[in-house]
């Protein structure tokens, strides 16, 4: 697979990712179940009349966006590639209850309107004028790495050059009180809050003077287990022509449950003396918040630094070259993520 | 009718989510639709709904509608005289 480079990294999260000058300087907690982002001004991103319509998540995802090309130097890319696990349930919601409550009658065309998972992908797209390619992923936990392996093939395949790609999900006010009773049920619930988030990359083929990490590898794949998930690493691995100790840092998307223990498997064997990294901590769960996960490693790999917040262990590397992520929910849709410095 | 026209312009701003609007920014002659308000074709549909929901008040021909949505002034005076709630 050819490289993939990454000009520019964009974080709208319940840290002020957005905003903060310094790489997690201020690191916020939360009370309570909910981990809600941060909003920066939206009217510095969209106009008043385009935002009046937008819920959380898509304004959320403009904003990400247009900072993202703003940041690459680029105008109009040659496709849109969004991954969301519950689109745009905020609309969904509200459109829903209207039915209930107005017992099918009186129902007003907006909310449906922008209920749709591909809303975010379509906003951007109308924003920037862009008529090129345009993709939205809705695969649960792997929602944000099935439009980065897109992506990544499109570029292979010299379909595009420039790619905006990006994940996104919000809140929403209540269905996220079912999943919550839900997760209490369960004997080794998820102990991160729940969060949203918007995160978006811009991708070339081709080096470029402010490209500052690579995409070296992606796999998805749906089951593992303790017993597997090291062979699966060492094989994804070998196909990037690394080993175990070529990796600087690894980056887990531990959330406190029960399938914690596949990270835990990794931790305690192949990566026992590797930099170990979780962040869940920081965003809050939510199906991409694996792209907040993303978003840190190409940071940690621009700027050679590893906030303590983010430490699981307190091994040091000289320097970060090479950083992998793993994610997985509920032991599906697992993720290995393999970027590098270039 | 003076306080229809008050209560018209909170549901417009509410409905519409015309955020950086209040009701004293809304003349009762300003124009909904073009140069005034600025409301499209989906808001032209959030109205149909609110008068029907709100005053009972069906409307079926676009024509009609479009010499309801002049501006507050007309609009009041139309529900004024069709509301059936």
């Amino acid at each position: 697979m050819k490289p993939c480079y990454i000009n520019s990294a964009v974080s709208i999260s319940a840290q002020d990712t957005l905003k903060d000058s310094i790489f997690l300087e201020h690191i916020l907690s939360f009370e309570g179940k909910l981990a809600r982002a941060i909003h920066p001004n939206y009217k510095l991103f969209i106009s008043p009349i385009a935002s009046r319509r937008m819920a959380t998540g898509v304004k959320m995802g403009v904003a990400a966006a247009k900072k993202a090309l703003e940041l690459a130097k680029l105008e109009t890319p040659d496709a849109i590639i969004t991954g969301t696990g519950i689109g745009c349930i905020e609309d969904s919601e509200k459109f829903l209850n209207a039915i209930l409550d107005n017992d099918e009658q009186y129902l007003t065309p907006t909310s449906f309107i922008q209920s749709t998972h591909n809303t975010v992908g379509a906003q951007i797209a109308l924003t920037l004028k862009c008529k090129g390619y345009n993709v939205t992923y809705v695969q649960g936990a792997a929602s944000f790495e099935s439009a980065i392996l897109d992506a990544q093939l499109m570029l292979h395949e010299n379909e595009a050059n420039t790619i905006l790609v990006g994940g996104t999900d919000e809140l929403g006010k209540f269905l996220i009180n079912d999943i919550i009773l839900a997760e209490e049920a369960e004997e080794h619930p998820i102990l991160t809050p729940f969060g949203e988030g918007a995160h978006f990359f811009t991708l070339s083929s081709l080096k470029q003077n402010n490209s500052f990490c690579v995409l070296k590898g992606l796999k998805i794949f749906n089951k593992a287990t303790t017993e597997t998930i090291q062979t699966k690493v060492e094989a994804f691995l070998k196909e990037n022509h690394l080993i175990p100790e070529d990796i600087d840092a690894i980056i887990l998307g531990k959330n406190g449950d029960a399938f914690d223990i596949l990270y835990q498997s990794l931790q305690d064997s192949i990566f026992k003396y590797t930099p170990q990294l979780h962040y869940k901590h920081l965003c809050g769960e939510f199906f991409t918040a694996s792209a907040f996960g993303f978003w840190t490693a190409t940071i940690i790999i621009k700027q050679q630094y590893i906030p303590d917040v983010l430490k699981l262990n307190s091994i040091d590397k000289s320097g970060y070259k090479n950083v992998l992520l793993y994610n997985q929910l509920k032991g599906q849709q697992h993720s290995f993520t393999l970027l590098s410095s270039c | 009718m003076d306080a229809l026209k008050k209560e018209l312009k909170e549901s417009i701003i509410e409905q519409l989510n015309l955020e950086d609007l209040n009701v004293d920014d809304i003349a009762d002659d300003d124009a909904l639709f073009g140069d005034g308000l600025g409301l499209d074709s989906i808001d032209a549909l959030e109205l149909i709904v609110m008068l029907d929901k709100d005053y009972g008040i069906k409307l079926t021909d676009p024509n009609e509608g479009k010499a309801v949505f002049v501006s507050i002034e007309v609009l009041a005076k139309y529900i004024s005289e069709h509301r059936t709630k």
